[in-house]
Formats: C-alpha cells, sequence, structure tokens
C-alpha cells in the first residue's frame, strides 16, 4: 500500500492536481472517513468502558449503605446480611453451575470436534459442523422452555437413581428433588448450549494440527487413535482450554435456561440434586428487577458488576491464551 | 528388537500391517466413543426441534400471528403473539440500525487503517465483548438510559441500546474476515488509477464484499432476535401492541415466551368449558415456534447469499 501512494507522489504535479488526492489538505473527504472509521473503533472501547462505569455508578448507592438499613429497605436481603454475604452464595451458584456444565460438554465437544476433524469423510465435515452450528442458534429461552416442560420430566428417574445408589458422594446427596428443578437439570441444559462454541473453537485447532505431524505418526505405524493422541491432542492442548474457558464465560452469564428451570435459594451447598439450594446471579437479577425498589435494583447492578468482572477475567484469559498461540504455533 | 534375537521374529510385512490386537481394540473403541459423541450432539438438536413443533404446530394459526394478548385472561382459548412479533422486529430493526454502521467502520478501520496499539486494543476487546454476558448488557442500558431519563424507565428502545451491545461484536468479527478476504490487487488497481483511499474502501473494498457483510449481519440478527433476559428487564411485559420505540413498554417473542411460560398452568373449574389448564404452555410453545421459525429462515437465508453472491476467489 505504501508504494502506491509513493508512486501517486512521484506523478506529475498536473496530473496529481486532475485527481484530486495526494496533496496534503485537500483530501478532506478522506481525511473524514479516516476519523469515523477510528471513532468506530475507539467507541467499542469506550463503550465496553461506559459499561463499567456505568455499573459502579447504579451500584454505588447499594455498595455504600450500612448492612442494616440495606436489609431493611429491600426485602430479599436477610436481616444482618451484607451485601457481600448476599452476593457470595449467588457467585457459588454461578461458578457451581458453570463448572458443572463444562465438566459435562468439553469430553462430548472434544469427542465431536475429533470426529468432524478426523473420523468423519471430509465432504460430510463441513455439513456436519453446520448441524453443531445450529445448536448455538436456538434461542436461550426456548431452551428453558425444553428444559423445564420436556427435558425434566425424563431426567428425573435418572437423578432418583444417582441419589439412591451414589448418595454417599456430596454431589450427589439425597433426597432427589422431585420435580427435577435442580442445578444438576440446569447443568445438562447448560452443557447443551455452550457445546457449540467449545466445538467450534476446538475443531479449528485440531484442523490446524500440521499434516506432517500426523503422517509421521501414520508412518510409524500408529492406529489412528494413537496419531489422535500423539500428535492432534498435544499440539491442541492450549486450544482446546481456551474453547472450555470461553464456553464457561457463556455459561456464567446464561440467565433463561437457569430462570426458567431451577428452583431457587441461596445457600454454599454441592448437593446437586436438591432443590432450593442454589441460585446464579444472572437468574436473580432477571427474577428480582421487575419488583425491586431503588435500592434494590442498585444492589441487583452490584450483583451484576460482580459477574461482569468474572466472565470478563475468564474471557479475558481465554483470549489471551488463543492469542498467544497464534503467535507462536508454527501452523500459520 | 536387538536384543531378542533368539525369539521368532514376525516377518516384517505382519509387522507393518497389523496392529497388536489391544492397540487395534482400543483404536475400534475409540472411533466407537468418537461417532456416538456425535450422535448425543444430536439428540439435543433434534429433540428441541421436535418437541417446539409438534407443540407448537397445535396453537399456530393466523389468529394466533394476527392478535395481541389485549384482554384475554385465566383460561381463555384466545390470545396471540402480534404485539410480540412487532415489538421483536422493532426492536431488532433498531438495534441492527445502530449496531450495522458502527461495526462495519470498525471492521474497515481495522482492516484498512489499523496500526498499533490501538487497533490491537479494538481486536482483543471486540473478542471480550463478545462474552459480556446479554443480562449485563441489560443493565448497561438500563443505567445508561437511568442517569438520562430518571429510574424505572422501560422502553423499547432502551432495549435496542442493549441488543447494540451484543451484536457490534458479531457484526465487527464477521465484516473484518470479509474485508480480509477482498483480493489486494483490487486495492492496489484502484489506487494506481488515482482513486484515493477512503473512495477505494466504499467503492471496491465495501462493493465487492457486500454479499459476505449481509450474510454476517443476518447471521448477527438471527443471533441476538432470541435473546430474552436484557429484553426481560429494560423493555418489560405488555399485553397490548405499541408500535413506538420511544414510548412504553414493548412485548418480544422471547419474553411472551417467557412470560406465558412462567404463568404456568390454569386453575379451570372442573365444569368449565372454554377454559384450557394449559392455554399458557401452549401459547408459550406457539411462540417459540414462530420465534424458532424466524431465526431459522434467518440462518437459511444468509447462508444462501453467502453461498450464491460470495465474489468468485481466485480468478
Amino acid at each position: 500500500m505504501s508504494t502506491s501512494e509513493q508512486r501517486t507522489a512521484d506523478a506529475p504535479a498536473s496530473a496529481r492536481a486532475g485527481l484530486g488526492a495526494g496533496r496534503p489538505g485537500r483530501d478532506v473527504a478522506g481525511r473524514a472517513f479516516a476519523v469515523l472509521a477510528t471513532g468506530a473503533g475507539a467507541l467499542i472501547l469506550l463503550t465496553l468502558a461506559a459499561v463499567a462505569v456505568f455499573l459502579v455508578i447504579r451500584a454505588w448507592p447499594a455498595m455504600t449503605t450500612p448492612a442494616d438499613e440495606l436489609a431493611d429497605a429491600i426485602s430479599w436481603i436477610p436481616e444482618g446480611t451484607t451485601l457481600l454475604q448476599y452476593i457470595g452464595p449467588l457467585v457459588f451458584g454461578t461458578l457451581l453451575a458453570a463448572l458443572l456444565a463444562l465438566a459435562m460438554a468439553v469430553p462430548v465437544a472434544i469427542g465431536i470436534a475429533l470426529f468432524i476433524s478426523h473420523y468423519a469423510p471430509r465432504r460430510l465435515a463441513s455439513g456436519l459442523g453446520y448441524v453443531v452450528d445450529l445448536l448455538a442458534a436456538i434461542p436461550s429461552v426456548i431452551y428453558g422452555l425444553w428444559g423445564g416442560l420436556w427435558l425434566a420430566p425424563r431426567l428425573e428417574p435418572a437423578w432418583h437413581w444417582l441419589a439412591d445408589n451414589l448418595g454417599f458422594i456430596p454431589l450427589f446427596a439425597g433426597p432427589a428433588s422431585t420435580p427435577p428443578r435442580v442445578l444438576m437439570t440446569v447443568g445438562v441444559v447448560l452443557a447443551v448450549m455452550i457445546l457449540p462454541i467449545i466445538t467450534a473453537v476446538s475443531r479449528e485447532v485440531f484442523l490446524q494440527t500440521p499434516r506432517l505431524h500426523e503422517e509421521a505418526a501414520l508412518a510409524l505405524g500408529a492406529t489412528r487413535w494413537e496419531m489422535i493422541r500423539m500428535a492432534v491432542l498435544p499440539f491442541g492442548r492450549s486450544g482446546v482450554i481456551s474453547a472450555a474457558m470461553l464456553g464457561l464465560g457463556r455459561a456464567l452469564g446464561e440467565t433463561m435456561a437457569v430462570l426458567m428451570i431451577l428452583s431457587p435459594g441461596f445457600s454454599y451447598s454441592f448437593a446437586l440434586l436438591q432443590a432450593g439450594e442454589h441460585q446464579t446471579i444472572a437468574a436473580n437479577i432477571a427474577n428480582q428487577f421487575a419488583e425491586a425498589n431503588p435500592l434494590g435494583v442498585s444492589a441487583l447492578i452490584a450483583t451484576g458488576l460482580a459477574l461482569f468482572v468474572i466472565t470478563l477475567v475468564v474471557n479475558m484469559a481465554a483470549r489471551w491464551v488463543v492469542a498467544r498461540r497464534k503467535e507462536f504455533s508454527g501452523a500459520n | 528388537m536387538a536384543t531378542d534375537r533368539t525369539a521368532v521374529r514376525p516377518s516384517t510385512r505382519d509387522l507393518l500391517t497389523r496392529a497388536d490386537p489391544r492397540r487395534r481394540l482400543t483404536d475400534r473403541l475409540m472411533t466407537v466413543v468418537i461417532s456416538s459423541a456425535f450422535l448425543v450432539a444430536l439428540i439435543p438438536l433434534v429433540s428441541v426441534v421436535w418437541t417446539v413443533v409438534a407443540n407448537g404446530m397445535d396453537r399456530m394459526s393466523p389468529y394466533f400471528l394476527t392478535v395481541s394478548m389485549r384482554g384475554v385472561f385465566g383460561g381463555l382459548d384466545a390470545g396471540g403473539i402480534y404485539h410480540a412479533i412487532v415489538g421483536t422486529l422493532l426492536i431488532t430493526g433498531f438495534a441492527a440500525l445502530i449496531s450495522v454502521p458502527i461495526g462495519v467502520l470498525t471492521a474497515v478501520y481495522l482492516v484498512e487503517y489499523g496500526r498499533g496499539p490501538l487497533a490491537r486494543a479494538v481486536t482483543f476487546f471486540v473478542d471480550v465483548m463478545t462474552g459480556i454476558p446479554s443480562i449485563v448488557a441489560g443493565l448497561f442500558a438500563y443505567s445508561l438510559f437511568a442517569l438520562i431519563l430518571g429510574p424505572g424507565v422501560r422502553l423499547g428502545a432502551v432495549g435496542s441500546v442493549a441488543l447494540s451491545v451484543l451484536m457490534i461484536p458479531v457484526v465487527v468479527r464477521s465484516c473484518e474476515e470479509m474485508l480480509r478476504l477482498v483480493p489486494n490487487e483490487l486495492r492496489e488497481a484502484s489506487y494506481a488509477l488515482g482513486v484515493p483511499k477512503w473512495l477505494t474502501i466504499i467503492k471496491v473494498v465495501l462493493r465487492t464484499s457486500i454479499a459476505g457483510i449481509v450474510t454476517g449481519v443476518m447471521l448477527a440478527v438471527a443471533r441476538v432476535i432470541g435473546e430474552t433476559a436484557p429484553l426481560l428487564i429494560v423493555a418489560g411485559v405488555v399485553d397490548s401492541i405499541n408500535t413506538n420505540l420511544f414510548e412504553g413498554r414493548m412485548m418480544t417473542l422471547p419474553v411472551y415466551v417467557f412470560r406465558q411460560y412462567s404463568q404456568g398452568l390454569v386453575p379451570c373449574a372442573p365444569d368449565a368449558v372454554d377454559c384450557i389448564a394449559t392455554i399458557n404452555f401452549d401459547r408459550a410453545w406457539g411462540a417459540a415456534l414462530a420465534l424458532i421459525a424466524i431465526v431459522m429462515l434467518l440462518n437459511l437465508a444468509a447462508r444462501l447469499i453467502a453461498k450464491y453472491f460470495a465474489p468468485k476467489a481466485g480468478h
């Protein structure tokens, strides 16, 4: 690009005058356009900063009000609870739900990604990828509806079985609740929802495995699975980690599926099969926002701020891993 | 190999063509496991689409699509989603109106102008922005407008702002990809003719990639049209038709689905004739069907445009 600009500068002055461009000061439209484009880019950064600033401004009243006054003014904050003590179980529930979803989704997603990149016939591969992407196109409220009315009744026997037979593990401590509006059901639905993004990113990384590594492994007599274990998975490890973190970010912020399935409660409980024990930040905001008084709205925004910070950290870490990979992997 | 010369060595051919049984078994097993992972992913997809279509078809009718919920109560066999469709189209359309210029210009900046730390920061934070939880976008829009219009604000336009926070990064990502596909020869040919850079971008770069940009925008719209949480808290819930983005609450399809779902079963008197106990769930399924149809149509149209109008690469 710089060479072409230089050539314009070298052209005879008469030609340049005819073109109207290239002379400093004359190119107002060009400069205006550059400013406009740069401004749009800067606006993105401003927006992100504004999100943080506005949340802090609106959350400030709740953060500075003394605990007993806060509990008096807001009906759903129990007496003698500070704002931090109120946020604590919410953060715990959010993390627990997201990690549960992640634990279920990652193995399946890796399997799907490998199937598309290394097992499926090449001609089918992109079509199959598209089918998985369709899962991401379905709105979250429909997952909530499906999870609440269709999936939950069908999972109930499985949860009872888990509680009866594996109840000695704290996670599956019984009795399993009926109806199963429990965190375990939420975890399954969230896992389905984050499957597409984890699959998409992992698939891209697996496809980038240098062909020579794969062929070298096969030439040494490795079976296909051994080739994958020795060449593809080590190469893709950091990519899969960042994919999982992107999925985690999605699961942390998901509102509707949780709101429509989970029977809420505020405690630090690991019992995934019991109802009324957990609640996530996002679902709690959606649940309380409409009826909250000004101070209540402020408290809810404070919890939203906590969610924003958590997802921001997770996403930035994930993107950082991806970006670092891009620069140092020999693939591109 | 060198140590056990005394043992009967299998022929080289056997060594090369036959894996030992245990390794072969592991290989087969993993093939089955990995293929079944794919089938496992198909179960929710098929079951979601099937349940929505099967349950939604009962309610779906021209009547359902053309009336609102005004004056509908209890288990009355009435009411529709017209107001929600209007709200969804208006709010999403306005969100697109905000997001598309900003998104396209940012992509132009990143591809054509972006150098140095600002460009790197924008790239990084666009990626980070795709991960903002939708409810946080809703809280942001609420905070912004509450500062201007006072607390308790519920407007369709606030919903649009919330949606555009979610939509802009998606538009930027897809447009950036499309602009990078434009061959550099085209730009250089234009510069060689003396066309200034900004005109080259408008007349050559953007025009070449217009199909891709339209596809990207449609996919972004398809993505935010199903957003529920931010609209639930900033656009509110209402039973009648509202076509003014800047005045009063506005219903949208996803919020309608949630609203009907959360109202639950209707307690009907045993001898009531025109009372349907599951009417709220039925309406929720019907609206879900309409929503999923809109999303799938947008996706399909976007893919078709990408396929048939894309510039042919490698002339």
